[in-house]
């Protein structure tokens, strides 16, 4: 894609997929991306604009929710993965964070993380190191570690979902609206940590979130969607500084007042631009 | 002690032992419905098979033996001795594997994601394929089966609760059958094989984890399927568990499937998706309706253990739907 140097690793490619779900809604209208190796991908949009379809379609956990990719092709390190299924997926490194952290309620947080390295067949000492490590992450979680997930916090929950998916010797990880609930705060420290593992264990994230402006300041690069399409895409930095999404996503407006009309114009040609 | 309080002793004691068989065939039910969200309504079905594969091993049957005959003009029914019980039991647990791995392959994979209701349509539409598989593959007279557990009255325990009453009344002792005995000893023994394994094995926890969420458990990389095939494995274990001890109180013949339907009100107590539930609500059920018969039957000109459990059931549905142990939903305040 044209934003992104070409000489830089592409590990996840995206191209023109389209997604139904029960036969009958069209969900993406040929959505196209490249998350490149060692990045931070942030997938921008409101509500319903298909951030987790296409996460969900990376994964191949659509079809639990009679989805489908119709058109187009996923390929992940150049090869095409769009009909693995979800276990042969973790198994090669691509690891999804649902949405609403979906922990395991009735199972410990330790249990929890443990089942994260369900696929992994090197042994209980690089299990038990593994576990080791993520705590160092998470401190707060060594601390529950004997205490049922349901009732940990919120902020918890999503460390354990991080936590758990990190078990799985991950290269990329999939992450769906962490912030999703929690306070202000609690997002920084976990976008923190996010920046923390790719930097020191070299984990590439795509992460959907609707918190357009913390997104962007951890993100290496970004894509917009609106309606199931990529509007926009950029470096994070070009994109924040941009008038259009400042307008529309960051809620700073360029000093004079536009009258709601005219915004609903300019989105709609927007649109038809795009 | 007095003989009317040693009687309502026994009484209890023949009822947890009642029970015990009820939660074993409960059982099977709550551990399909945990991880796959179907109601099994084939458990009963699978029991009674297991049970006549069994038979049919022990005494060298030829399985499908009418159907060669028939086709081939032959006239075959035995190969041979038949074999030791040990074999016998292993060899039916592998048929049983086999069984949940087809069912998985030619059913289950094709209904993912279903409502259901259709998922429980095509359980009843498996028990009766079974039932008439069943039929056809060991033949429909009613056989005995005797895998060595021994049974009738306890001489022992009669004589030992003797001494109990008190002097001069007229008491003989308690009836207690050993099968009863043997049968509550192997049912818990496999319930906390069955725990152990839940709690301790990865397995197990990934059991526990697709029971939690399915969708979840998928993005960790757990394949349900496989998940599905080892659950109605264990279902199957549990069913030949339950069928070796009916079949052999009773004789394995087709009416064996009926035990499903004790399993019921079972579950309506104790919750569809509890373990603990299903033995307690066993137990419940089989004390209950013993006591019930003792005390009110001889008012009401008997027969109440027919229908017993059933009302208790339907007083629960309307106080306590969710049973004593229902799903116990985790909120966070």
């Amino acid at each position: 894609m044209e934003g992104q140097s070409a000489n830089e690793n592409i590990v996840l490619s995206v191209n023109n997929i389209e997604v139904i779900y029960d036969h009958v809604i069209l969900v993406l209208k040929g959505v196209s991306l490249d998350v490149t190796e060692g990045g931070i991908v942030a997938l921008l949009g409101a509500n319903g604009a298909g951030k987790t379809t296409t996460i969900k379609s990376i994964s191949n956990i659509l079809g639990t929710e009679r989805g489908e990719v119709t058109k187009g092709s996923i390929e992940y390190m150049g090869e095409k993965v769009e009909n693995l299924s979800p276990t042969e997926l973790v198994q090669k490194g691509v690891v999804q964070v649902m949405e609403g952290r979906h922990c395991f309620e009735h199972l410990t947080v330790e249990e929890n993380l443990l089942t994260g390295a369900y696929t992994r067949k090197d042994g209980r000492k690089a299990v038990s190191d593994s576990l080791e490590k993520v705590y160092s992450y998470f401190p707060r979680l060594k601390l529950r570690r004997k205490s049922q997930a349901g009732y940990t916090s919120g902020g918890e929950q999503q460390m354990v979902a991080v936590g758990r998916a990190l078990m799985a010797q991950p290269k990329v990880i999939l992450l769906d609206e962490p912030s999703m609930g929690l306070a202000p705060q609690l997002v920084e420290e976990i976008f923190q940590i996010v920046k923390d593992l790719n930097q020191k264990e070299g984990v590439t994230f795509l992460l959907a979130e609707q918190n357009t402006s913390v997104a962007l300041r951890y993100a290496t690069y970004g894509y917009i969607l609106e309606n199931g399409r990529v509007v926009m895409d950029g470096e994070a930095r070009s994109l924040s500084e941009n008038e259009d999404v400042k307008e529309f996503y960051l809620g700073l407006s360029g000093g004079d007042k536009k009258s709601f009309r005219d915004v609903k114009h300019y989105r709609r040609r927007k649109r038809w631009l795009a | 002690m007095s003989p009317e309080f040693l009687y309502t002793i026994e009484v209890i004691l023949n009822g947890l032992m009642a029970g015990i068989m009820y939660s074993l065939v409960a059982l099977g039910f709550v551990l399909i419905f945990k991880a796959s969200g179907i109601f099994n309504y084939a458990q009963g079905v699978m029991a009674l098979f297991a049970a006549l594969t069994l038979v049919g091993f022990q005494s060298g049957q030829i399985p499908f033996s009418h159907l060669i005959n028939v086709m081939f003009g032959t006239e075959y029914h035995h190969w041979g001795e038949g074999m030791n019980n040990f074999l016998a039991i292993v060899l039916t647990i592998l048929v049983m594997i086999a069984f949940a791995w087809l069912v998985e392959k030619l059913v289950l994979k094709h209904l993912v994601n279903q409502a259901p209701i259709i998922l429980f349509m095509a359980t009843i539409g498996l028990a009766f394929f079974m039932e008439g598989f069943g039929d056809l593959m060991w033949g429909a007279n009613i056989k005995t089966l005797d895998v060595g557990i021994p049974s009738g009255g306890s001489f022992w325990w009669e004589d030992v609760t003797r001494t109990w009453a008190t002097e001069g009344s007229e008491y003989y002792g308690m009836y207690i059958d050993v099968l009863d005995v043997w049968a509550t000893g192997i049912a818990v023994a496999l319930v906390i094989v069955l725990m152990l394994f839940s709690q301790f094995t990865k397995t197990g926890r990934a059991l526990r984890a697709v029971a939690d969420d399915h969708q979840a458990a998928l993005t960790v990389g757990i394949s349900l399927r496989t998940i599905w095939v080892i659950v109605w494995s264990i279902a199957g274990i549990v069913a030949l568990v339950a069928g070796i001890m009916w079949g052999s109180k009773s004789g394995v013949q087709f009416s064996l499937s009926l035990i499903a339907l004790k399993a019921l009100p079972v579950l309506i107590l104790g919750g569809f998706t509890s373990i603990p539930g299903a033995i307690i609500g066993g137990l419940i059920i089989g004390v209950g309706e013993k006591l019930f018969e003792f005390w009110v039957g001889p008012l009401i000109g008997g027969a109440t253990e027919n229908w017993f459990a059933y009302v208790l059931a339907l007083f629960f549905l309307m106080f306590r739907p969710q049973g004593l142990f229902g799903e116990k939903i985790i909120e966070r305040v």
